[in-house]
Formats: C-alpha cells, structure tokens, sequence
C-alpha cells in the first residue's frame, strides 16, 4: 500500500549526515541546532558584557581614553548602551535557554526523536544568526551604532537625522530585531508543534518535566508577543525610509521640520511593550523551569507541588500580556488605566511567591546535594526574590513616578530578568553539560565562578537601587561633574570594580567550559541520578536521541526518595515500580 | 509528602508493555500505532495552525495601530488647532473584482484538495504501481489557484497604481499608509502561498507518494483559505473603519 511505504524515516528521522557541512553546520539534528544556539549566545554575552564594562568605565572616569577605542563621547556611551540592551535581550537571554537548551533538551524530554519540524528549525538558527550579524555591523557604518536603547523610542528612533548612529546604524538595528522575531516565531512554532504532538506513550502533560512546561509555554509568549514586534518593526521602518507618519509628530530637529505630522510615539510604547513584557517572561520562564527541576533532583524531593507550579507559570504567561502599560506610567496615561495596569502587575506576584514558596517548599527536609546546578538554582531563587521584590514598588505609579528613569530601574531588571536569567543558563550548563559532552565540568572551578558571579552581581546591581533613590538618572554618560550626584561617585566606583570582578569571574566559566570538554572526567550516562529521559539516553545521545527504540513512560518526572523502592529515584521510563496511589 | 505503594508487575505485563501491545499508558501521542500518514497530517495541519496564529498577530497589531492612528488629532501650525490628517481613501473598485478572484482561487483550491484526498484514498486500496500519482485533474486546479492568485497580486499591483495616479501615496495620508501596507503585507503573504503550491505542483510532478503530496495540498490549502478569510477581513476594515 502506498501509505505504508513511509517509514518512520519519512516521519521526522533523518538519516544520521556524514559530512562535516550537513552535520556540524547546515545541520537539521536538533542537538546541534542547540549548540549551535548556545554558542552564539556565548559570544553575543562577552560582547555583550564587554559593551556594559566599557560604560561602567566611563561613568566613573569619563575623561579616560582607552587603548584601541578611544574617547567615548556621550553619543558613544548610547550607542553602547543600546547595543549591550538589544544583544544581551536578544541574542542572549531569549536565545541560550530556548534555542540553546529548549533545542537540544525538549524533544529528549519528551521522547521525541527530533523537533517536528527539523528544516525549519535550521532555518531559525540561521536566521538568528544573520540577524545577530546585521545587529553588529550596525558598528561599522556610517555614524556607528543607534543611540536609541533596546526600547527604540521614537521619536529618536524613527528619524535618520536625529544623532549620529540614528542613520544607517538604526536601519541595521530595526532590520535585525525584524529577522530576529521571524527566527523566533519559526521557533516557536517548532516548540509548540513537537511539546503538543510528540510527546512518547505515556508522557501525559502532567507527566512532563517542568522544563518542558517552560519551554511550551516561553513558546506560547514568543509566538504571540514576536508577531507584534515585527509589525511595530516594520511601521518603524516605513516611518524613517518612506516618509509615513506612523509614530513621529510634527517634530523639528536641529531647527529642520522632519516632515512628518500626526504620528504617535506612544503607539511604538503600546505595540512594543506589549511584546516587552512577555519577553521579560521569556527570558526567565525556562529558568524557572529548569530550577524547579534542579532543586527536585538535588534535594533527592519531589517537586513540591507539581501542578502549582504549571498553573503557575501558565498563569505568569497570561497576566504577562496584561500589564504592558506599567512601563508607561509617565507617559500621561489615564489614572484609571495606570490602576487596571498596577493591580494586573502585582496580581502577578501571586504565582510568582507560589513559585518560590514551592522551591523553598522542595528544599525545606530535603536531602540536599550541593553541587554546582544546585548552587545555580538556589542563586536563581535568590536573586529572582531580591530582584522580584522590587517589582512591586516599580508596579505603583505613585512610587513609580520617582523612580522612572533612575538606576532603580536598572538594578531591578538587572537581577531578576538578567541576572537571574543567565544564572538559569550556568545552572543548564553545568546540568546538561555531561549529557552534551560527555564529560564533568570542574567542579572547584565552577564552585569558584558561582560565588565570583552571585557576589559579583549583588555588588553590583544592589546598589544601584540606592543610586536610583538618590536621584541618579538611567542613561546619562556622565555624573562626575553633577552637584547633588558628587556623593555618589564612590559608590559609582565600586560598582565598576564589583563588575571588573564578576566579568573576570566569567573567564573561569569560559575556561572550564572549554577545558572540561577536552579534559574532563568522563561522565556516566546518569551522572546526578536524575529521573527524566534524557539520562536514560546514551552520553552524548546518538542521532536519533534513543538508538532506534521508544522509550515509553510510566512515572513522572520527579519520583525521588519513593518508598520501597530500590533506589532514592525511579526513572520515568521505569516500569518496575508503579505509582498505586497518592495520599 | 505524598506516598507510594509499589507494585512490580508481572513479567507477562512488562513484557506486553515493553513490546508496545500492551494497554498504552496515559498519554502522549508521539509513539502511538496510528498510521504514519495520520501522525503526519496530524503534525502538518497542528503547526500550520500555529502558524496561522503567529501570523494573524502580525495583522491584529496593524489593526491596532490602524484603529489608535485613525483617532489621532495631529497639530496644524497654520490654525494653531488639532486637527486629524486622516483622509478617506476612495477605494478602488478593482478591490472588489480582486476579492472575488481570490474567493474563486479559494474554491479551486478547495477543489485541488478534495482532487488529492481522492486519490489518496484510491491509492490505499489500490496497488502502488497502478495509480498515476500526477492526476491531471488535480494539476489543473492547482494550476488554476496559482494563475488565480498571480491574477490576484497583479490586481492589487494595479488597484496600487490607481491609488497613485489618484494622488494618494504611501505618505499621503495615514490611510493611504495604512492601505499600502496592508495590501503589501497580505500580498507578501499570499506570495509565499503561491510558492508553497508550486512546491505542491512539483511534489506531484516529482513523483513523490500520494501521501506527501496530499499532505502539502492539504497545509496549503487550509493556509490558502485564511490569506482568503483575512483578505476579507482586511477589506471590512478598509471599508467599515475609514
């Protein structure tokens, strides 16, 4: 029979590549779609993290000209700026946790022998990358980088004569973001598709690891939150190369009419906050997941709380797209919508504090292992609490008021959607790396970078929640010279040291990453004793993730310390001891 | 903390689930039994809905941005007042005969489709060898849905013209803007349909199996009625929201 003919070949297995290009490069094996995500995130960090020391420098010795680069003037100091927000948002905490991690883990979590969609996938990469490209080439033209932040505002940002780096360099930057949403909605899509149809016999929903909750529904987000972005992108181009008047009034510039009429920029706030915030769960939600599943694993517990936590992070997800206006509470809004906004926004603390109170709960009695994921997992709640707790007085217009704009502001989203973010990313990786590799990380190495970089970052963005109390504006390239901000300057100060001291801290990160590859202990196949199956696989997995059977699954994702049976874990795909009953 | 009783099962039973004849656990639908051609179809039809969602956000953001920027006052300096720049845009009548050259191309394909079931149907009880897998029924309503919708682009090509040689331009006014980019954007849309099908035709002409080339018919086809639905869609707005 004609139907009969497709295998499973044709299904979604393609043939394991043989040559370097379709295996290593041009790859349609999820697992190399992953690596291949991962370290493109890795080098947009360091650029990323170099960008941000250059303008921690400067703040404190603004008349410095450095080796190599120069003077940076105030315009400069934006275009860093810019460019440190839009790599490090993009290319790094949307990229390394859904595309590194999500890629590589999901379809393994769940049994599946690819995504459902593996050409697509490549093409997401590959458009990720090009719109990572274009984003740095935005360096090198004329008037070099845009000035605008990774909010875009226009005016500024939809007019070529408004600053140097407005020109050539904001039309590199709005084409970027526009690759950029269509490689995530690819993405998502893909994400969606596998978690929904290809999940193996006996992965329930309620069976699946709460990382692969998190990855769904980070999907879930960029599939609607991107859409919007790429129209409010290309509404943004047409305004600055078509003469339409989408977002920009009549507005002069530098004593020149710009020729637009009647545009509005708080139409460019509506549509791009609308995908800002989600984003801001995008990049933290698969953290949460990954968390959840590492204080499972190392506190031998299981999750406290399962379903809670899905509910939860469903719950985040949806209120996520209802409070977009609290980044607008200066923009002259209607009281009555800054409190519908206010109270969505602190209505989003409630799964929030069900979620920490359920790793504290999973923690609490445990038998706890600290090993180095299981330090990047308690560092995740830590700072998702102190940066997270800020939340709620950002979330008040009256108190918002006063703190707009100031370092407050920088500190808050620092720790909780960068920070903590790219803690999940180390946890991942010090996890997931003898899965990936086949080898242990250093564990001395990696102890010494968790508190380089937990204490590194307090130091850092703690204070700057004082700075912002104290009236320091966000954005302005100089301070030293400002009256009432003199006192500040030697807390300024220490903050630069404190952020020479975590970056150097990430070097003994890159190095283990790298050493360990090469020189690390061979890792077992179940090296934390963990349930899901990715640990029943071979190490690394082989092309087709199970080597050539199904797995099947019987128990859920976090049976640790079961009575009676033989070991303190029960993998899922353990058929030896089944779940009768549930007190 | 919630406890267990643990049961081994006996070997008749770990051996009957091991082997996949067994009662299946609860969920998960990756590793059934179904045919592959059903897992397939299955999979195709759920990402081109997700794919149908990721696009529709696109155009419901335009929507929005088309119903803030039409209640915009603008600053007229000459009055010192508000005034709104939104113009009216007479709309074409050569819209209407491109809509129903799309609607037309959504039956033709509708009819493609049904052409591609068919034969998938005969070719699961008929021996491989003796169905003709490039039916020529099917080919021309393929072949017609992809001359209907280059039909449908070169209208829009000229409704574009007549709207600039009636003086409205993309900058003219808001609508204006607003018309060209919503045209544009569907039309952008609906180009890669087109596309789409002409790897359908080839999949056909290729002599790829039966299957394959219903399974592409039937995402194009769904995804081809949705550039209809929303064609109209985009129409109401033109026409009720001015």
């Amino acid at each position: 029979m004609a139907t009969r003919e497709l295998t499973a070949h044709e299904l979604h297995v393609h043939a394991a590549p043989t040559s370097f290009i379709r295996k290593w490069v041009f790859s349609l094996d999820h697992k190399i779609i992953g690596l291949q995500y991962y370290f493109l995130a890795l080098t947009a960090v360091f650029v990323g993290m170099f960008l941000s020391l250059l303008m921690r420098i400067h703040l404190v010795w603004p008349n410095l000209s450095l080796p190599l680069i120069g003077d940076i003037r105030p315009e400069t100091y934006l275009s860093l700026l810019t460019m440190h927000g839009t790599i490090m948002v993009f290319f790094v905490l949307t990229t390394a946790p859904q595309g590194g991690f999500g890629n590589y883990f999901l379809p393994i979590q769940i049994g599946a022998a690819d995504m459902a969609f593996p050409v697509l996938n490549m093409l997401s990469f590959w458009v990720t990358l090009l719109a990572y490209l274009v984003m740095l080439s935005a360096f090198f033209v004329t008037g070099g980088a845009p000035l605008h932040g990774w909010t875009g505002y226009p005016p500024l940002s939809a007019l070529p004569s408004a600053g140097p780096g407005e020109g050539p360099g904001a039309d590199l930057w709005v084409i970027s973001i526009a690759l950029f949403c269509l490689g995530a909605l690819m993405s998502a899509l893909n994400f969606i598709t596998t978690t929904l149809d290809m999940r193996v016999k006996g992965m329930s929903l309620m069976r699946m690891p709460l990382t692969c909750w998190a990855w769904f529904i980070t999907a879930i987000l960029g599939l609607l939150a991107f859409g919007v972005l790429l129209s409010a992108g290309i509404l943004l181009l047409l305004d600055r190369n078509a003469g339409t008047s989408f977002y920009v009034p009549l507005v002069v510039v530098n004593g020149v009419v710009a020729g637009h009429k009647g545009g509005s920029p708080l139409l460019w706030q509506h549509l791009f906050w609308f995908f800002g915030h989600p984003e801001v769960y995008i990049a933290i939600l698969p953290a949460m997941g990954l968390c959840s599943q590492l204080v499972s694993v190392f506190s031998r517990k299981p999750i406290f709380g399962y379903k809670a936590m899905v509910y939860a992070m469903l719950s985040i997800g949806l209120l996520g797209f209802m409070v977009w206006g609290h980044h607008m509470f200066m923009s002259g809004m209607s009281p009555y919508s800054a409190f519908a906004f206010s109270i969505m926004t602190m209505a989003i603390g409630v799964p929030s504090a069900i979620k920490t109170f359920n790793w504290l709960g999973t923690l609490w009695g445990g038998r706890i292992r600290f090993q180095s994921p299981m330090l990047f997992a308690i560092g995740f709640v830590s700072l998702f609490v102190s940066g997270g707790i800020s939340g709620p007085f950002l979330a008040q217009p009256t108190l918002d008021i006063p703190l707009h704009d100031t370092a407050f502001v920088t500190g808050h989203f620092h720790l909780i959607m960068g920070v903590a973010s790219i803690f999940g990313i180390f946890a991942a990786t010090y996890y997931w790396f003898p899965k990936m590799f086949g080898r242990m990380m250093n564990e001395s190495l990696a102890r010494w970078h968790f508190w380089f970089s937990l204490v590194g970052t307090y130091c850092v963005f703690m204070p700057m929640h004082y700075l912002g109390m104290a009236g320091q504006p966000r954005r302005y390239s100089q301070f030293t010279e400002v009256q009432y901000l003199l006192h500040l300057v030697p807390l300024n100060k220490f903050i630069t040291y404190a952020a020479f001291a975590t970056i150097a801290g990430q070097f003994i990160f890159l190095f283990n990453l790298f050493w360990s590859m090469k020189f690390g202990k061979k890792a077992s196949d179940n090296p934390w004793e963990a349930t899901t199956l990715e640990w029943t696989t071979a190490t690394p997995p082989p092309h087709d993730n199970f080597g050539g059977h199904t797995p099947v699954v019987y128990n859920g994702p976090y049976e640790y310390s079961v009575p009676g049976a033989p070991r303190d874990f029960v993998m899922q795909t353990d058929p030896m001891i089944v779940t009768a009953a549930h007190k | 903390m919630a406890t267990y009783t643990t049961t081994a099962p006996s070997p008749e039973d770990i051996a009957s689930l091991r082997d996949g004849s067994g009662p299946p656990p609860v969920g998960g639908n990756g590793g059934s039994d179904s045919d592959f051609f059903e897992v397939r179809l299955r999979r195709a039809r759920l990402g081109m809905l997700v794919a149908v969602i990721g696009i529709a956000m696109i155009f419901i953001s335009f929507t929005s941005a088309y119903v803030v920027r039409q209640g915009l006052p603008t600053f007229d300096a000459r009055t010192n007042t508000l005034v709104n720049d939104w113009l009216a845009v007479p709309l074409p009548a050569l819209l209407l005969v491109n809509s129903l050259v799309l609607l037309m191309s959504s039956l033709t394909m509708e009819l493609a489709r049904r052409q591609a079931g068919r034969d998938l149907a005969l070719a699961r009880v008929t021996p491989a060898s003796q169905v003709s897998s490039t039916n020529e029924s099917r080919i021309s309503w393929l072949a017609l849905t992809i001359v209907l919708g280059l039909c449908f682009l070169a209208g829009q090509l000229m409704v574009w013209r007549e709207l600039a040689a009636s003086g409205f331009y993309l900058s003219t006014t808001p609508s204006s803007s607003f018309l060209y980019l919503l045209t544009g954007m569907h039309g952008v849309h609906l180009l890669g349909g087109i596309v789409a099908l002409l790897a359908a035709s080839g999949a056909a002409l290729l002599r790829k199996t039966v299957a394959t080339q219903f399974i592409l018919l039937d995402v194009t086809g769904w995804y081809w009625h949705f550039m209809a639905v929303l064609w109209i869609y985009i129409l109401c707005l033109f026409e009720f929201v001015r």
